[in-house]
C-alpha cells in the first residue's frame, strides 16, 4: 500500500521549544500550591524544636487555643497515629511526625497550629510555649568521630569495593597523591517553599502538593495513614524547583493530611524558608580521603576513595560520594568506602547530583594534583586513564564520550595555549588561572506508565505522572509524544502531576524524562496500532476517543546490564585577589555527552543552572552549625549565600551528538550533571592562579587569605 | 507580627510630636530593615510614624562648601547626586556597594544610620543576645562569628555595624543633625555611635524621641580623591567582611591629608585615627601605608574565627592608599 506523499515533518525533538507554561509563569497566571484558593481553607503553621536533643516535657496549648482564629494545636499528645515503615525508598522515620516526645535535632516538628488565617496560625505558633527536658547533644561532624560506622544496607547504598590489591599497587606506584577533601552542609533552597493542601472529598483524600512525583507521594501517604492506594489522589499544578528536596521528606504534606483528617476541613501547610533548612533533606557535609597511586606517566594503579558524612539519629542517609570513582578512571585496584556518623542533626537527603557533586570535587581535585605531581597536562592525564569497560562494574558502556567532551571543551576553551605553571598570570590585583574537571552522572530509568488518547477532534492527550519542577518537562514530553505520534507538538496536550495517572518515576536522579519518554513512546506505538486496527479512519473516533496504555516495568526488567552514564567536561577561568581573598569566576564552559537532547533550549538552561550551582558550591555555599545550640547559625538566605547574578559570569554549555539506545528513547538524562565537576574545575583554576590548593569548600575569603587551610 | 498603628507626619516637628510620649513607637523610613525585624519579632512597635514623606529629601550646599544631606533622601538619590559624586566619591561608592538597587530606592539616609546589626543571633529569637535582650548573654562570642568585630568589642557583644554609607561619613567627619521636642541639635558621627561596653542595646547617642533630620559633611578638599572598597563573600547582595573608605592628598611624596575609616570591624564605623596620625607628614609609600595599618590594628583583638580580618584590613589599607596615590599622579 502506498500513501500520498506528505510534506516532510520536522522532528520536534532536537529543536528548541519555549516552555508550554512559559506565558502563564511570566504573567503570574501559573499557580503554585501556596497560591491556590480553596473554600473553607484552614492554615497550619509548623512549630519546630529549639533544642538539639531531649524530650518534650509540656506543650501549653490552652493559651494558644484561646487566641483569635486558632482551631487546633496538634502535638505528640493528640496527633493521629501513623503507620510505621512508610517511606519513599524504604522506611523513613522522618515521616513519623508528632508520634512521640523525642526531639532528635533543632528544627524538628513538635507541633502544628491550625487557624482560620495564616497570620493567626503563625501568631499561635509564635506564642506556643513548649518546655523540654534537654539532653547533651553532639552535632559536630568529623571524619575521625568515634561514631563513624559503615552504612546499613539500603537500596541507595553503594557497596564498599575491594578490587585488585590496593596495598600492593600503592607500594608499586611511582607517585601517590593522598589527600583529604571536605565539603560543608549545603541546602537546595528551591524558590518555591514546600506547600501542601489536603482535604477529604467524596471519600477520597485529595492533596495538592509541591513535589517531584505525585504518584510516589500518594503511595507514601496511603501507607502512612493506612489508606487504600486508590483513596489517595495527589496532584500539583506548578512546582517552583525541587532539586531533590521535594520527594523524600514531606512534613508539610503529612501534617496537612493529619490536620484535615482531624478537623474535617481543608488545611494547607507551607514551610518557611528557615524550616526548609532542617526538614527537607540537605546535602550533608563530607570528609573524603582520596589516594591515587600512579606510574610515573600518570597511569593509575589504584584508586582509593573513602567518604564520610553525618546522618541523623532518625534515619540513615549517606552521601554516596564514591559513585564518581566507580565510573571515571581505569585502575588496577580499587578500595571504596562509605561511612556515616550519626549525630543530633537533621537527616540529610538528595540534593542535586547527590554523591556525584561532592565526590567529583574530591576525585577531580586529586586528579589535578596528580597531574601536577607527574607533570602531565590534566586533560592528557584523564585521557591516559580512559577505561574500556566500567572500571568497577566491568560492564560494557552503553555509551561513553568523555574523551570527546574533554577534547571539544579543550578546543573551545583554548586549553592548548595554557601555561601549566601556577601563580604566574596577573591582571592588575588579580591572579588568573584555568582549571578542568571531568563530570559524570548515572543515566537511569525508572518504571513508568503512560496513557495517550486520540481525541475525537484529532488532537492527542498524554497522561503521565510526570512532574515539571521548572525543568521544562511538560514541553519536552510534548515534543517526544509528537514525534512518537508523528504529529505536531501543538496537537498534543500534556497532562502531568496527578497520581491518578498511575505509576511513574519521579523528577529525580536525572531519570524523569528518560523514564516518562520510554513509556510515552510505548503508549504511542500501542495507540497507533489500535488506530490502524480501527475500521474507518480518524474522523470516525468515538466521542471519548481511543486510549492506549503502556507500562515499562517488564521492559526495564528485561534489559541487559550496562554501565550507563552521562559524561562531561567542565572548564573554568578564575581571578583571585590574594590581598583581599576575593575569588571571581570569569568564565565557565561545560561540554556534555548525555544521549539525545530533546529540547536544546531547556537543556542548556539545565546545564547552565547546574554549572551555576557548581560555582556556588565552590565559592559560597556553607551551612554553619552552631555548636552552642546545635542549630544552623545561618539558616536563611541572608546568612546562607548562594551565587548571585554578579557572581555568575559568562557560562557556556553545549553537548556533543551521542546516540545511545540503551533506553530506546535515546535519552540519558541531563538534569544534574551540570553541577558535577564544577566545583573542582573552579578549585583547580584557583590553584593554577595562585599555586595554593584548596581542598576545603567553599573557597572563602578567609581560606584564600589563610592559604587554603581547613 | 504585633498589630501596630501607623501615622504619617507632614513635617519634622509633627513627626517628633507624634512620637513623643510613645515609648513603643518607631520612625519608619524606607522600612528596609525595620519591617524585616518586625516580621521576625525582633522589633514590636505599637506605632509607626512614617517620615519618608518629610521634605528632607535634598542636599543643601553651604557657602563654605559643606553639604547637608536630608535624612529622607534615598540612598539611590544620594549616590547619584553630582556634588556627592564629585566631591565625596567614596560616599557615592559606599552607598552603591550596599544592598541592591531596589533597596537603595527605598532606604533613607537617616534609616541607613540607624540600621541594626546583621548578627544572626540578633534575629534568632531562640538564642541569647544582649543587644536584643539585655543580660541574656552573647551567643556570638563563642559561637559563629566569622564576620564579627575585631575592634572595640566587649564580652557583652561582638556584633558589627552593617552600614557602608556610615563608613564614608565617618571618614569625612560627618555631623548628624537631629530634632527633639526641645529643639535642634548636632551630634558628630564620632560620638553618634556609642561604645559597646556593657550596654550593647544602646547603640546611639540619639536622645529618646529624636528624629534625624540630616547629615552635614564639612568641606574637605581631600575627599575629592577618595575611594570606598568593600570586600565581601560574593560580588553583590552581601554585607562587608571588611571595607575601607579612604582619601589621600600627597604633595611631593609627603602625605598632607589623609582620611581612613573601616567597616565591618566594630560596632560602629571605625575611624582609623592612629593610622592617619602615622601617615601625616610622612612618605606616601606602601611601606608607610602598611606601618600605618599596623599602628591602627595594634588594638585589634580578633575572635577565634575572624582573625582573617586583620590581614584583610591591612591589605585594604595598603592597596587602597596605593591606588589613590597612583590615580593622583
Amino acid at each position: 500500500m502506498t500513501t500520498p506523499a506528505a510534506p516532510p515533518r520536522t522532528s520536534a525533538t532536537g529543536t528548541p521549544h519555549t516552555r508550554r507554561e512559559g506565558r502563564a509563569k511570566v504573567t503570574g497566571e501559573a499557580r503554585y500550591t501556596g497560591d491556590i484558593p480553596f473554600a473553607e481553607l484552614a492554615h497550619g503553621w509548623l512549630v519546630t524544636s529549639t533544642v538539639a536533643r531531649g524530650r518534650i516535657r509540656s506543650v501549653d496549648t490552652d493559651t494558644v487555643l484561646a487566641m483569635p482564629g486558632v482551631l487546633a494545636v496538634l502535638h505528640p499528645g493528640n496527633a493521629l497515629r501513623l503507620t510505621p515503615g512508610a517511606g519513599l525508598m524504604g522506611p523513613d522515620a522522618n515521616l513519623q511526625l508528632l508520634q512521640d516526645d523525642r526531639v532528635p535535632h533543632v528544627g524538628w516538628p513538635v507541633a502544628l497550629v491550625v487557624a482560620e488565617t495564616q497570620e493567626q496560625a503563625r501568631a499561635g505558633a509564635d506564642a506556643l510555649v513548649i518546655t523540654y527536658d534537654e539532653e547533651p547533644y553532639d552535632t559536630a561532624f568529623r571524619a575521625d568521630h568515634p561514631g563513624l560506622r559503615p552504612t546499613a544496607p539500603s537500596p541507595l547504598a553503594m557497596p564498599d569495593v575491594d578490587q585488585g590489591d590496593p596495598d600492593a599497587e600503592l607500594a608499586a606506584s611511582a607517585v601517590v597523591v593522598d589527600r583529604e577533601y571536605t565539603t560543608p552542609e549545603e541546602f537546595h533552597n528551591a524558590m518555591e517553599p514546600h506547600a501542601a493542601m489536603a482535604r477529604w472529598e467524596n471519600g477520597r483524600l485529595e492533596v495538592v502538593d509541591s513535589n517531584q512525583g505525585s504518584y510516589a507521594v500518594a503511595q507514601v501517604l496511603a501507607a502512612l495513614f493506612s489508606l487504600d492506594a486508590d483513596t489517595v489522589r495527589v496532584r500539583s499544578e506548578h512546582v517552583g524547583g525541587g532539586f531533590g528536596s521535594k520527594g523524600l521528606r514531606l512534613p508539610h504534606t503529612v501534617l496537612a493530611v493529619m490536620a484535615t483528617t482531624i478537623l474535617h476541613r481543608p488545611v494547607r501547610v507551607v514551610l518557611t524558608r528557615r524550616q526548609m533548612f532542617s526538614l527537607v533533606g540537605h546535602r550533608p557535609a563530607t570528609a573524603q580521603r582520596v589516594r591515587l597511586g600512579a606510574d610515573a606517566d600518570g597511569r593509575l594503579r589504584v584508586v582509593e576513595h573513602e567518604t564520610a558524612s553525618p546522618t541523623s539519629t532518625v534515619h540513615e542517609f549517606a552521601e554516596q560520594s564514591t559513585r564518581h570513582s566507580r565510573t571515571l578512571y581505569a585502575a588496577d585496584a580499587f578500595r571504596l568506602r562509605t561511612r556515616v556518623v550519626p549525630l543530633d542533626v537533621p537527616t540529610p537527603g538528595f540534593m542535586r547530583a547527590p554523591g556525584w557533586a561532592p565526590g567529583s570535587f574530591a576525585v577531580e581535585s586529586a586528579m589535578d594534583e596528580l597531574a601536577a605531581e607527574v607533570g602531565v597536562d590534566p586533560i592528557a592525564l584523564r585521557l591516559r586513564n580512559e577505561p574500556e569497560t566500567g572500571p568497577v562494574s566491568g560492564l560494557p558502556f552503553s555509551s561513553r564520550n568523555l574523551v570527546a567532551c574533554l577534547e571539544e571543551g579543550a578546543r573551545r576553551f583554548g586549553w592548548a595555549d595554557r601555561d601549566p605553571r601556577p601563580g604566574v598570570r596577573r591582571d592588575g590585583r588579580w591572579l588568573l588561572g584555568t582549571g578542568v574537571a571531568a563530570a559524570a552522572h548515572s543515566a537511569g530509568v525508572g518504571a513508568s506508565t503512560a496513557a495517550i488518547t486520540a481525541e475525537a477532534d484529532g488532537t492527542y492527550t498524554v497522561r503521565v505522572t510526570a512532574a515539571d519542577i521548572g525543568t521544562g518537562a511538560r514541553t519536552a514530553l510534548g515534543q517526544i509524544a509528537a514525534d512518537a505520534l508523528e504529529v505536531s507538538p501543538e496537537s498534543v496536550r500534556i497532562r502531568i502531576a496527578d497520581s491518578d495517572f498511575g505509576l511513574a518515576w519521579l523528577a529525580g536522579g536525572s531519570m524523569g524524562t528518560a523514564s516518562w519518554a520510554w513509556a510515552i513512546n510505548e503508549a504511542a506505538v500501542a495507540l497507533r496500532k489500535k488506530l490502524a486496527d480501527l475500521p474507518g479512519d480518524m474522523a470516525d473516533l468515538p466521542p471519548e476517543g481511543v486510549t492506549a496504555h503502556a507500562d515499562t516495568t517488564e521492559l526495564l526488567a528485561a534489559r541487559e546490564q550496562r554501565e550507563s552514564h552521562g559524561y562531561g567536561a567542565q572548564f573554568a577561568e578564575v581571578a583571585v585577589d590574594p590581598a583581599s581573598g576575593e575569588v571571581r569566576v570569569r568564565r565557565m564552559l561545560g561540554i556534555f555527552a548525555v544521549g539525545r537532547v530533546v529540547n536544546p533550549l531547556t537543556a542548556r538552561n539545565q546545564f547552565i543552572g547546574g554549572m551555576t550551582w557548581g560555582l556556588s558550591m565552590a565559592l559560597h555555599e556553607e551551612g554553619v552549625r552552631d555548636d552552642a545550640s546545635g542549630g544552623l547559625a545561618n539558616g536563611d538566605l541572608a546568612g546562607y549565600h548562594v551565587a548571585a547574578n554578579a557572581d555568575v559570569p559568562l557560562i557556556e554549555a553545549d553537548w556533543i551528538d551521542e546516540h545511545d539506545t540503551y533506553n530506546p528513547s535515546g535519552i540519558k538524562g541531563l538534569g544534574e550533571i551540570g553541577i558535577v565537576g564544577g566545583a573542582a574545575a573552579v578549585a583547580n583554576a584557583v590553584w593554577h592562579a595562585t599555586g595554593v590548593r584548596h581542598r576545603h569548600l567553599p573557597i572563602s575569603l578567609e581560606r584564600v587569605l589563610s592559604g587554603g587551610r581547613r | 507580627m504585633r498589630e501596630f498603628d501607623y501615622r504619617r507626619a507632614a513635617d519634622a516637628h509633627e513627626a517628633v510630636a507624634l512620637l513623643s510620649g510613645e515609648p513603643e513607637a518607631r520612625f519608619l523610613g524606607g522600612g528596609t530593615n525595620l519591617v524585616d525585624l518586625m516580621k521576625t519579632g525582633v522589633e514590636n512597635p505599637a506605632l509607626l510614624v512614617d517620615v519618608r514623606g518629610l521634605p528632607l529629601d535634598r542636599i543643601e550646599v553651604a557657602g563654605d562648601g559643606a553639604l547637608t544631606i536630608g535624612a529622607t533622601m534615598t540612598n539611590s538619590d544620594l549616590a547619584a547626586h553630582p556634588e556627592v559624586r564629585h566631591r565625596y566619591p567614596a560616599l557615592a561608592e559606599a552607598v552603591l556597594a550596599g544592598a541592591s538597587g531596589q533597596l537603595r530606592n527605598m532606604a533613607t539616609v537617616g534609616g541607613n544610620l540607624l540600621q541594626r546589626t546583621r548578627c544572626g543571633y540578633f534575629t534568632d529569637l531562640s538564642r541569647p543576645c544582649n543587644k536584643r535582650e539585655p543580660g541574656s548573654g552573647c551567643s556570638a562570642l563563642n559561637g559563629e562569628h566569622h564576620n564579627h568585630a575585631i575592634l572595640g568589642w566587649s564580652e557583652h557583644c561582638v556584633a558589627t555595624n552593617p552600614s557602608d554609607m556610615a563608613v564614608a561619613l565617618a571618614a569625612f567627619d560627618a555631623v548628624v543633625r537631629v530634632l527633639t521636642p526641645e529643639g535642634s541639635a548636632e551630634i558628630p558621627l564620632a560620638d553618634f555611635y556609642l561604645p559597646v561596653g556593657d550596654t550593647p542595646h544602646r547603640e546611639t547617642a540619639l536622645p529618646d524621641g529624636a528624629l534625624i533630620t540630616g547629615v552635614t559633611l564639612p568641606a574637605a578638599p581631600v575627599a575629592a580623591r577618595s575611594r570606598y572598597r568593600k570586600v565581601r563573600e560574593r560580588a553583590s547582595y552581601a554585607f562587608a567582611n571588611g571595607s575601607i573608605a579612604a582619601a589621600l592628598h600627597v604633595e611631593d611624596g609627603t602625605v598632607r591629608d589623609v582620611r581612613i575609616a573601616f567597616g565591618a570591624v566594630a560596632s560602629r564605623p571605625w575611624r582609623a585615627r592612629e593610622a592617619e596620625r602615622a601617615l601625616i607628614g610622612g612618605p606616601a609609600t606602601p611601606e608607610a601605608f602598611a606601618a600605618a595599618a599596623d599602628a591602627e590594628l595594634a588594638a585589634a583583638r580578633p575572635l577565634a574565627h575572624n582573625g582573617y580580618k586583620v590581614p584583610l584590613i591591612r591589605n585594604l589599607v595598603v592597596s587602597t592608599l596605593t591606588e589613590l596615590q597612583e590615580a593622583a599622579r
